[in-house]
């Protein structure tokens, strides 16, 4: 038996970096908020404390803090002749789970897009013509621009608190910056953080060779920090556990630590944690929501949770699963191109070459998430789609991020995987290597998308989400001309050995070993409801008091890590709400 | 033998005349001061301003229960005192006292029924509090108050301290003449002075207890006054020399400490953050840059604000131990690299506002190590406040270290840097775990 609680004026599904930015700035309005969360309740202490939570074991290859794939999962094909079958075992991607989501236990990385990545359909058309976007790609523009945005990623760096150096300020370019990206208003609000011995070996090298590097900018605090809400920062001291962890020390900017504890004390908001929301609830019309149906994990039972603005700020995945399940778009049909939900699903591409010294040591122990030197030099801004015949680009970087003794291990190719020689090869290697990785785009595709499993169901008797998606010739064209310049950099260094790992033409995606949890589309926004789910507000075209904050509104990815640019669209949509859509409940676009 | 007797005999009259003198002379009740203020001043919201400033939910409020519902457990020197029901209820909080039942309470300890207050009440600080703050509060308390029909425990001391009939002749030892005498002609420096000593009873816990327990100064005429205390075993840091924090730092950062338990050098830590979570933090800036000032003028300081936040420029040698990693160094410098120079750094300097300075702090190198040995096993939490609303939390390492660990680690700080305090002994940690 179901039960009704009372009815709140916002819902908000997830308590994660958007959860908590759009529970902060719609708290200020003082409207009741409620905040629905399926996982535990976490904290620096005592969740993360020192030493618990730097335990590889325990965190980082048996996922303490992330999503259980026995509660919750996804099926996954490649192909449309696949089956797909469920992701039993995390690997290529780690959703996050609790309170503070991802946003504890990621490296911090935070970038913006390119101006000309928020409009790619139109640039790409505008400087190398319409032939050059190949037959099955589903290029769109953003329906926002990076000016617009500008202020609100400004606000987003300034409240995680990003340690960087900015490269273009209102346009001037700044030495030791990004010469290539968008300009910024402001500085970042900490200086960068040092760099260790690799990162300043790659900088020399790519120097040498004319490119530009710059320290990467990261929400690790360089110095002691306040933000807009009161929340502290302290200066990290390298110990080299962020990814897959959350941090001991207070230095690396979290849900937790930049926002939670100023929400709680507004009397208007309140959280529950082990709540899953199953589905939004709808009006007989279809045209708004009512609330939230959850199942309490506490007390065993189904709720339905009123409401009168519903706000998902769950992981891309579930946002769209959610909105699939709870009839919310057109589900997307890959035959026929029709519908919207679940269309233009996109991941990221990644390669890396790695290098091993015979007279050089990197004290590897020694990083942060974030650490690392960084060549914008073949960025989607830099590159020639038409003569290169790719649409796209990539960052490259170098720098330890850790020493982690069970991955961070790399030894050469044909090393055997234990015994002996195995234990040589790491009494030779270890501390002796370091890498090149490039970070790039993904296009989005007619054949890559997201629907409802026909055959899975999950614990709630619900379908599953099913993805399909398969690497692309385009992104991998556009890898493998990253692969020849990275390599021309790993040469100027002169290692005593050099291997490359770059997907090549005909690689299928492979779910098991990590790539990255940078999963997008889905819920693409964009002006054309035959096209997106979510206007330029993130609000559902269809369904006018529900918002969507997250990756899923990407029409495709961008070459960066995107969790500058899903700060910055929170921060625009909470702006929105604020000043527009709370006095006046309309479909805004 | 001679001196012996007329010494008996001498007390034995003392004791004589003091029963025959709380017979016959009757219970003092202090007299309202006079108002300087009109009569407008007197409102319901300075009321609550003037009981924040006072911290009175401190004592008369339990971790789940009905603010002023009392009933609350204080450990007193003496035995467990119960606070009690301050709430304008008739039978069982105050509903049914008078302006001057409420006055006798908070200047002469005296409840409605004639019966002392334990001095758990600091009467011996509010008796400086004026007319019209007193009415304020009154006010207040009658009106902006819910009532809360709540009994609360009983507070039942042992032989000798059950009798409160007792409290007279140590109310008369002890109380001072009422009036706040005003300390400089700056209005700012004196407005500070009158926070200190009345209200803000600063005087309880960081002036030092005389031979019968009273503070020993409530008043900078007594030089003992806010030269440190001692609460459960922690040293309170004395505020009035020249190497006290009232010296060291600026006002502002005085003032920055007092309204959300840090600053560039320090974070509250024991009872004063309860301090700055119920009380400091809901005063005005103005207020907390008065109480700043006054600070800053009793230590007598010329060249306040002289700390910096900056390492120093020449390294200590404790900051070359540490950073030369040798691993044959000492337990102590070792426990403090693996276990604290992530937040304090090897320089003890820690960060502004978040991880404190442990060089000259005045926790760490206090007479008594129980305050710096119960943060080392337990961890410590600052109080959320409007401006800084982290409940940042520094962990306990009992469960990780033993009792030689927890005072070598406390040995160490107390001496490194420019520290110069005690060794702490094993058997010192023991019994606070």
């Amino acid at each position: 038996m179901a039960r009704t609680d009372p009815k709140k004026d916002v819902v908000i599904v997830g308590l994660g970096w958007t959860g908590a930015v759009l529970g902060m700035e719609l708290a200020q309005e003082g409207l009741e908020i409620l905040a629905l969360e399926r996982g535990e309740d976490r904290d620096t202490v005592p969740d993360f404390k020192y030493p618990n939570i730097a335990d590889e074991l325990k965190y980082a290859i048996r996922y303490d803090l992330m999503q259980k794939p026995s509660a919750s999962t996804l099926t996954i094909r490649r192909t449309g002749d696949e089956v797909a079958l469920p992701y039993r075992q995390l690997g290529s991607f780690l959703p996050g789970d609790g309170v503070g989501g991802a946003g504890t236990h990621w490296n911090g990385h935070n970038w913006r897009p390119q101006p000309e990545e928020m409009r790619l359909r139109s640039y790409t058309i505008e400087r190398f013509g319409r032939q050059t976007i190949p037959d099955g790609m589903l290029l769109q523009d953003y329906p926002i621009s990076y000016s617009d945005l500008e202020p609100h990623f400004d606000r987003f760096e300034r409240m995680v608190g990003i340690s960087g150096q900015a490269g273009n300020l209102n346009g001037k370019i700044i030495p030791g910056g990004n010469p290539f990206e968008g300009p910024r208003t402001a500085d970042y609000c900490m200086p960068p953080m040092p760099q260790t011995y690799d990162a300043t070996l790659f900088a020399n090298a790519a120097k040498s060779l004319g490119y530009h590097p710059f320290p990467r900018p990261g929400a690790i605090a360089s110095e002691a920090y306040v933000n807009e809400y009161g929340m502290q920062l302290g200066p990290c001291s390298f110990c080299g556990f962020c990814e897959r962890y959350g941090c001991y020390n207070y230095s690396k900017g979290s849900p937790n630590v930049c926002i939670l504890d100023a929400l709680k004390r507004k009397p208007n908001f309140s959280y529950k944690t082990r709540a899953e929301v199953l589905r939004v609830e709808l009006a007989a019309d279809k045209k708004t929501a009512t609330g939230v149906s959850y199942f309490d994990h506490r007390t065993g039972e189904e709720v339905f949770q009123p409401a009168d603005l519903v706000i998902l700020c769950a992981y891309q995945l579930h946002n769209v699963h959610l909105l699939l399940l709870s009839g919310i778009g057109e589900p997307y049909d890959p035959t026929t191109g029709e519908g919207v939900t679940g269309r233009g699903y996109a991941y990221q591409m990644n390669g890396g070459v790695q290098m091993f010294f015979k007279d050089k040591a990197f004290n590897p122990f020694v990083g942060t998430g974030s650490n690392g030197m960084v060549i914008d030099d073949f960025g989607i801004n830099q590159i020639d789609f038409g003569r290169e015949g790719f649409i796209g680009g990539s960052y490259i970087s170098s720098g330890t991020t850790n020493g982690q003794p069970i991955r961070s291990m790399p030894l050469p190719a044909g090393t055997p995987a234990w015994g002996k020689g195995w234990k040589d090869a790491v009494g030779q290697w270890y501390g002796h290597a370091m890498s090149i990785g490039s970070h790039g785009s993904c296009m989005s595709y007619k054949n890559c998308y997201l629907d409802l499993d026909p055959t899975y169901k999950d614990q709630f008797g619900r379908a599953m989400l099913r993805m399909t998606f398969n690497w692309n010739e385009n992104d991998i064209r556009m890898t493998q001309f990253m692969r020849v310049k990275m390599e021309e950099i790993a040469a100027k260094l002169q290692p005593d050995l050099m291997q490359s790992n770059f997907k090549k033409e005909g690689a299928m995606y492979d779910v098991r070993p990590y790539q990255t949890t940078h999963n997008v589309g889905g819920n693409i926004m964009g002006d054309d409801p035959k096209t997106s789910v979510l206007n330029r507000y993130l609000q559902a075209h269809d369904v006018h008091n529900v918002f969507v904050m997250g990756a899923g509104a990407f029409p495709q990815n961008i070459q960066y890590n995107p969790t500058g640019l899903v700060g910055g669209l929170a921060y625009w949509a909470a702006h929105t709400l604020r000043t527009d859509y709370l006095r006046q409940p309309r479909n805004l676009a | 033998m001679k001196t012996l007797m007329r010494i008996m005999l001498a007390l034995i009259v003392l004791a004589v005349v003091t029963i025959v003198a709380m017979i016959w002379i009757p219970v003092q009740h202090t007299a309202s001061k006079a108002l300087s203020e009109s009569s407008s001043a007197v409102t319901v919201a300075r009321g609550e301003y003037v009981t924040r400033a006072s911290d009175c939910m401190a004592c008369h409020t339990t971790d789940e229960g009905q603010p002023f519902a009392g009933g609350r457990k204080i450990e007193s020197p003496l035995g467990t005192i119960y606070s009690t029901n301050i709430t304008p209820d008739n039978e069982t909080g105050i509903g049914a006292y008078s302006l001057d039942d409420f006055r006798s309470a908070l200047y002469d300890g005296l409840r409605k029924d004639g019966a002392h207050l334990y001095p758990a009440m600091p009467y011996e600080n509010f008796r400086f509090l004026s007319e019209a703050d007193v009415q304020s509060m009154y006010l207040y308390f009658m009106q902006g108050v819910p009532a809360v029909h709540s009994v609360t425990p009983q507070t039942e001391l042992t032989f000798p301290f059950s009798q409160r009939w007792g409290l007279r002749a140590w109310n008369w030892l002890v109380l001072q003449d009422p009036q706040f005498k005003s300390v400089s002609d700056d209005a700012h420096i004196n407005r500070g002075a009158y926070l200190v000593q009345g209200p803000a009873h600063c005087a309880a816990c960081h002036s030092p207890r005389n031979l019968v327990m009273a503070q020993d100064g409530v008043s900078e005429d007594n030089p003992a006054f806010l030269t440190g205390g001692n609460v459960a075993g922690w040293s309170v840091p004395e505020l009035r020399s020249k190497d006290s924090v009232a010296a060291q730092w600026s006002t502002q950062q005085m003032a920055n400490y007092l309204a959300t338990g840090r600053n560039a050098y320090a974070t509250s830590v024991g009872e004063m953050s309860l301090v700055v979570e119920h009380s400091l933090q809901y005063l005005t800036d103005e207020d907390n840059l008065a109480i700043a000032a006054y600070l800053t003028y009793l230590s007598a300081s010329s060249d306040a604000g002289v700390l910096s936040t900056q390492s120093h420029i020449m390294p200590t040698d404790t900051e070359r131990l540490l950073t030369s990693a040798d691993p044959s160094m000492p337990l102590g410098p070792r426990l403090y690299l693996d276990n604290c120079a992530g937040c304090h750094a090897v320089d003890g300097r820690g960060a502004a506002e978040i991880f404190p300075v442990l060089d000259g702090n005045a926790l760490v190198t206090g007479d008594s190590a129980t305050g710096l040995l119960h943060i080392i096993l337990h961890g410590a939490e600052l109080p959320s406040t409007e401006r800084r609303p982290a409940k940042l939390r520094m962990q306990g390492h009992a469960w990780r270290l033993n009792d030689e660990e927890v005072a070598a680690l406390a040995t160490f700080v107390r001496q490194a840097w420019h520290n110069q305090a005690a060794e702490v002994s094993a058997s010192a940690v023991q019994p606070l775990r």
